[in-house]
């Protein structure tokens, strides 16, 4: 649910980082965070275990700059990958306006991304969002580990309805502004459509 | 669930000012804001110089959202209000209209007494302005939509 404010000539919208534990969401949002200037973002928030696991959230707010005179604002979230915090992840998917997924490479996470994609897609149903109406990336992250699944598997079993795809190493940064760049660009397209 | 886009206006925007200036003023707090459910700011007053309001909100809301979630868990429909005591510093968090949250920061200067007190009578005075802004958001067109007119090299412009 974007936020238009006629008053500031504010448009503010919810992204959010979704996937299995240690897929990589936290790393994507530091990457960005790391590279974008100053005056173009607000601190980073990140809720995490001692361990650094996501806990509850992490937040970063962007401003991209201006359309015909109202400043675009980006939340990014993401939400804890691992299974139990679900009742977590159904919070931050509130008012949600893109999604990105990120799905994890390695051969052995294949059943945690599956399991995940699903869950994404319940708890979207539960707020009467539909994933298929909403913008919605997949991102393959993790190419880099020797033991990461072809592409083409990956997509086989996550992305079947070729939504808009891109590799990534979030470790190194690699698709992780095109990744935002996707995804941004499809929020900013459907509210065109009058949202 | 509500999906409805959220919208304020110059008009609403104006009145949110007013009632929350008043409100510091009133209720001698140091700061108040009011922030969407989903973690936006709105409005803020009083002494925020220095104050990360972006993240304010978005913890706020991060806190009310678990809070609601623990509600529903007990068999309650929300806890309406919630109270932070520090060592100087007091927050104080309301729930208005189901969908907007009053965020009060106030210092020994004042009292958790006061602070309800005054509370109360803005919630009412807030209630209203939301309930009206929902129901004109509504019966705009939806094609009226400032971005109705953008095109593809206006975003492509924000990421060049
Ligand atoms: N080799 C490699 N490691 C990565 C890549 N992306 C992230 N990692 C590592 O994977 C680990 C987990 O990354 P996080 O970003 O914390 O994972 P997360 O998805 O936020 O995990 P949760 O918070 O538990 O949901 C970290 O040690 C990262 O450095 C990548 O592209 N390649
Ligand atoms: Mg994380």
């Amino acid at each position: 649910m974007s936020f238009i404010n006629y008053s500031s000539r504010e448009i503010n919208c919810k992204i959010v980082y979704y996937g299995p534990g240690l897929c990589g969401k936290t790393t994507n949002l530091q990457h960005i965070y790391g590279k974008t200037n100053p005056e173009s973002k607000g601190k980073m928030i990140s809720l995490a275990t001692e361990s650094e696991r996501t806990l509850f959230f992490d937040f970063l707010p962007l401003s991209l700059g201006e359309i015909r005179g109202f400043k675009t604002r980006f939340h990014l979230y993401t939400v804890p990958g691992q299974v139990f915090y679900d009742a977590s992840r159904k919070l931050i998917l509130k008012g949600v306006d893109g999604v990105v997924f990120v799905a994890d490479s390695q051969v052995e996470r294949m059943e945690a991304n599956i399991e995940s994609l699903e869950n994404l897609d319940d708890n979207l149903k539960e707020q009467g969002y539909d994933l298929k109406k909403l913008p919605f990336v997949m991102q393959y992250n993790k190419r880099d580990l020797p033991n990461a699944a072809p592409v083409e598997e990956l997509r086989k079993l996550l992305n079947p309805d070729g939504n808009t795809e891109f590799d990534a190493c979030a470790a190194t940064g690699e698709g992780v502004f095109e990744t935002l760049k996707g995804i941004s660009k499809m929020v900013l397209i459907e509210l065109k459509k009058g949202g | 669930m509500d999906n409805a886009q959220m919208v304020m206006y110059e008009e609403e925007a104006q009145q949110v000012t007013e009632v929350i200036d008043q409100l510091v003023k009133e209720a001698n707090a140091k700061v108040v804001f009011v922030v969407d459910k989903n973690g936006q700011l709105i409005s803020s007053s009083g002494e925020t110089e220095g104050l990360d309001t972006t993240s304010l909100a978005s913890l706020t809301a991060g806190n009310i959202a678990a809070t609601g979630g623990l509600a529903k868990l007990l068999g309650e429909k929300e806890f309406s209000i919630l109270f932070h005591e520090g060592e100087k510093d007091n927050l104080h968090i309301s729930l208005i209209a189901q969908r907007v949250i009053l965020v009060v920061i106030f210092d020994e200067r004042s009292s958790l007494g006061l602070i309800r007190l005054r509370v109360k009578k803005t919630t009412e005075k807030l209630t209203e302005i939301f309930e009206s802004l929902a129901k004109k958001a509504a019966s705009a067109e939806a094609g009226s939509s400032p971005f109705a007119e953008i095109t593809d090299d206006d975003i492509d412009n924000l990421f060049s």
